[in-house]
């Protein structure tokens, strides 16, 4: 990807950069979730990843640096949602308009009623679900991301998955005249056709 | 944080990442087995989408603009402190 010249690939600074390069797309896709809003998301990943680079000397190479960029991403977004908490009310009313007005007709039914349940989850709900669920991370790093207790980062994925289930089940949000009961339909048949692909 | 209550003495079990998202409080009470079948395969379709969705945004290609940044912020030194 990145053009690593020979003389400059024993550099410090570039072996952090190429690691920071390739978590780009991790921390796009841990923004989203966070925000809701793609441009938010992207405006949030690329301070994330400066702050990053920023602190690079900080860094011990070797250790977790996914762990640690979502760390502060998570920390940056938060800083900013306190800061400007206003704006957050509005941010999150777009955000669930976003979230209520994909139109890609190759999103899959089942996808955008899954984007709008966990759009519903409380936050923290939300975060510790995405961080165990998808981002991979153990409940030990999940934990350390996001500065709780082990115990409360299991408490709040268990919640979430819960909670999770019952909107997907009882289609307790809106969406325009959709039988309730299809996403969690939609849900099964692609995990079904997905497990065979696999 | 008084909504933060943890599970005493039987939380879940830890299994690994990929069975990770079958986890569930289970009853352990035989007459309902059918039902929590169910509801365990309910919670993995979730889980699976739940990964696709996140895997989604990771696939995307990455916009230009990041890289960018990062290539002019190379060029000036860290910041101490």
């Amino acid at each position: 990807m990145t053009d690593a010249a020979p003389d400059r690939a024993a550099d410090p600074d570039q072996a952090f950069k190429r690691e920071l390069v390739g978590l780009i797309p991790h921390l796009r896709a841990f923004a989203r979730t966070l925000t809701g809003n793609p441009t938010a998301a992207d405006d949030l990943a690329q301070d994330a990843m400066m702050k990053a680079w920023d602190a690079r000397a900080s860094y011990q190479m070797g250790t977790n640096m996914k762990a640690w960029t979502f760390m502060i991403l998570r920390n940056q977004f938060y800083s900013e949602k306190r800061r400007a908490w206003r704006q957050v009310q509005l941010d999150q009313e777009s955000a669930e308009r976003t979230l209520v007005a994909i139109d890609d007709p190759a999103s899959p039914l089942a996808l955008d009623e899954l984007r709008l349940g966990l759009a519903m989850l409380p936050a923290e709900q939300r975060e510790a679900l995405v961080l165990v669920g998808a981002g991979g991370f153990a409940y030990e790093e999940a934990a350390d991301i996001c500065g709780v207790a082990v115990g409360t980062v299991k408490s709040r994925v268990s919640r979430a998955r819960r909670a999770l289930h019952a909107i997907l089940e009882d289609g307790s949000y809106e969406r325009d005249g959709a039988p309730a009961g299809d996403a969690m339909r939609a849900i099964l048949a692609d995990a079904e056709r997905l497990s065979v692909v696999r | 944080m008084g909504d933060e209550d943890q599970p005493r003495g039987q939380g879940p079990r830890r299994r690994n990442v990929e069975h990770m998202i079958d986890q569930q409080p289970t009853d352990p009470t035989r007459r309902g087995s059918a039902a929590l079948d169910e509801a365990r395969l309910r919670q993995h379709a979730i889980g699976v989408r739940l990964r696709q969705m996140f895997d989604e945004v990771v696939n995307e290609p990455v916009p230009d603009e990041f890289l960018d940044i990062l290539r002019k912020a190379d060029q000036t030194p860290p910041e101490k402190g």
